[in-house]
């Protein structure tokens, strides 16, 4: 069953032409790696998606119900929930009450009480029980970024936004977060994500999709789409060069 | 969460209750006088602090809703003849009702734009009020002495008015208090670190905003019809003070926005200062501009209030200093 389908999903901000008839599906419970030089469009992708901009052509359907246009409150109650690429934590809020939005406005809406135990879970989950009683300001980054991802799974959503969790992270903290996603994974929920650590994003998706220009250039398994010469060139520029430079 | 077991809860309660019991035992009225004034400026800046404090969005023109609430509640009083209390919860109906249209339009805007936008409706209504001839045009409306007959006299209704304002600052704390500490009050404080994702995270931010605009404009509403009832005139100039939302601004900083004993201490302090400024020889032109300073240095210094300082400083009190 696919559980997202983005039919010709095209999106311009005034003279720019940000995506161009992107069309893709993501089958339930698998990783779904999104890729491509920066300014590719690849966060407005996932603007549209989950309701934070309308596409100005195409469909978003979820779960087989069409969401385009539904603003993303919407989007977050039946079921999507994103982890950002800039951390914005609340930070006058512990890490356990940042966690608790996540619960009380997700898919779920849990009361505050319900909440409180559930964004203990997801604490849990990605590894800051220890932490749950601080003020979210004084977290590190990598903590923070753990932090977005639990506020994301506290929601209990079907499909997780990804936007580069892995991004400003040493080695040992990205074989970590690694492990997390892939847990996550196994207990059902699917994921979408943008990532720049190729190593790791190729290693963990299912699928991996390509984009260039705002127009989806190449799709497939991990391995196919780093031999795709469209893929090489989109990122390192004439095919011949880099395959001589490799060489070498 | 038990609210009735929290000290938080019940030390703001506890300090307005015994305040305005005192008052009320010891009976003089320069003693009532002054309690009135700043628990009417407690509760008008608690009242701003639930939409400023907690979602983060700065009303510049709060005064308005005292404004018409105080002209619809007297104008009930004087030219219907309808008693205090219900003509108090008209004005703050009314003043809820005008929120309700108004943040419908003026809550997409956000920062500045918003702030700038409430100023406007505050002219706006001044203006409004002041051509519109059932409220008495620019002269305002008076009330007719025999109106005070039925609570026994000016100075029993005198009274009266003080007793309900004291019940209505308790009301706004309540509220104030359960709000923060509701789920609903959890989505307003997401919406105010960082809107977009709050609504990412699924907090339904515009009609959290307006409901909560609502809540906000509903208590100036009473407090207006009770203080023009008090001075027994209302005039536009008196209504629509621009200076006194800059001033319930300065309390709600002062104290510590987002919490809910922050207004308190601020409506305060700042009556406190105001009153030997008014006084003193050398400032007496210069209170306003003394309160601009104090706003200033409180952006620059200490954004989080006085009670926000205690509660970074002293984990402990968290607890109490709500």
């Amino acid at each position: 069953m696919m559980i997202l389908q983005v039919q010709d999903v095209t999106k311009r901000f005034g003279g720019l032409q940000a995506l161009t008839d992107v069309t893709f599906d993501l089958p339930e419970g698998q990783i779904l790696g999104l890729i491509g030089p920066n300014g590719a469009g690849k966060t407005t992708l996932f603007n549209v998606i989950n309701g934070v901009y309308a596409p100005n052509k195409g469909k978003i359907i979820f779960r087989g119900e069409d969401i385009t246009g539904k603003p993303s409150y919407e989007v977050a109650r039946r079921g999507m929930a994103r982890a950002h690429q800039v951390v914005r934590p609340l930070h006058d809020l512990t890490v356990r009450e940042n966690v608790m939005v996540g619960a009380c406005f997700g898919r779920e809406g849990h009361s505050l009480t319900q909440a409180a135990h559930k964004a203990d879970a997801a604490l849990a989950q990605v590894g800051l029980a220890a932490r749950a009683d601080q003020p979210s300001g004084l977290l590190n980054v990598a903590q923070k970024k753990r932090l977005e991802l639990a506020r994301a799974l506290a929601a209990r959503p079907f499909l997780l936004l990804l936007d580069e969790v892995l991004a400003g992270l040493n080695p040992t903290e990205i074989s970590e977060m690694v492990d997390t996603i892939l847990k996550i994974r196994d207990e059902g929920i699917t994921i979408l994500m943008i990532e720049h650590v190729m190593q790791a994003v190729m290693s963990i998706s299912d699928r991996i999709i390509v984009l260039d220009y705002g127009q989806l250039i190449a799709a497939g398994k991990p391995e196919e789409v780093a031999a795709n010469p469209q893929v090489i060139e989109a990122y390192l520029g004439d095919p011949e060069m880099t395959a001589r430079l490799m060489g070498e | 969460m038990k609210s009735w077991r929290q000290p938080g809860f019940w030390l703001p309660l506890v300090i307005v209750f015994l305040w305005g019991g005192i008052v009320l035992v010891l009976r003089q009225d320069t003693v009532r006088e002054t309690a009135f004034t700043v628990l009417m400026f407690m509760a008008l800046a608690s009242s701003l602090n639930i939409l400023l404090g907690y979602t983060g969005y700065v009303s510049f023109g709060h005064i308005v809703f005292f404004g018409l609430g105080g002209y619809t509640g007297f104008y009930l009083i004087s030219e219907q003849g309808w008693p205090l209390l219900p003509a108090a919860l008209a004005g703050g109906a009314l003043s809820g009702v005008i929120a309700l249209l108004v943040g419908l339009a003026v809550l997409r805007l956000r920062g500045a734009y918003f702030a700038l936008a409430t100023i406007g409706i505050n002219e706006a209504a001044r203006a409004f009020v002041s051509n519109f001839g059932p409220f008495g045009g620019a002269t305002g409306l008076f009330v007719n002495f025999s109106a005070y007959e039925k609570y026994g006299g000016a100075g029993q209704a005198l009274w009266t008015t003080f007793t309900f304002l004291w019940i209505t600052t308790l009301a706004v704390l309540v509220v104030s208090y359960l709000v923060k500490h509701s789920r609903f009050g959890l989505g307003l404080q997401a919406i105010r670190e960082d809107e977009d994702a709050a609504m990412v995270m699924g907090v339904q931010a515009p009609r959290a905003k307006t409901i909560t605009y609502v809540i906000s404009a509903f208590f100036p509403g009473i407090i207006g019809t009770l203080y023009f009832f008090k001075n027994g005139n209302v005039e536009p100039g008196d209504a629509f003070q621009l200076h006194m939302s800059i001033e319930m601004l300065v309390m709600v900083m002062l104290g510590g926005m987002g919490t809910v004993l922050g207004p308190m201490v601020g409506a305060t302090a700042y009556q406190g200062l105001r009153g030997y400024l008014l006084t003193s020889p050398i400032f007496k032109d210069l209170h306003l501009a003394v309160a601009g300073l104090i706003l200033l240095l409180i952006i620059l210094f200490v954004p989080a209030g006085a009670v926000g300082w205690v509660r970074g400083r002293l984990p402990a009190l968290r607890r109490v200093l709500e």
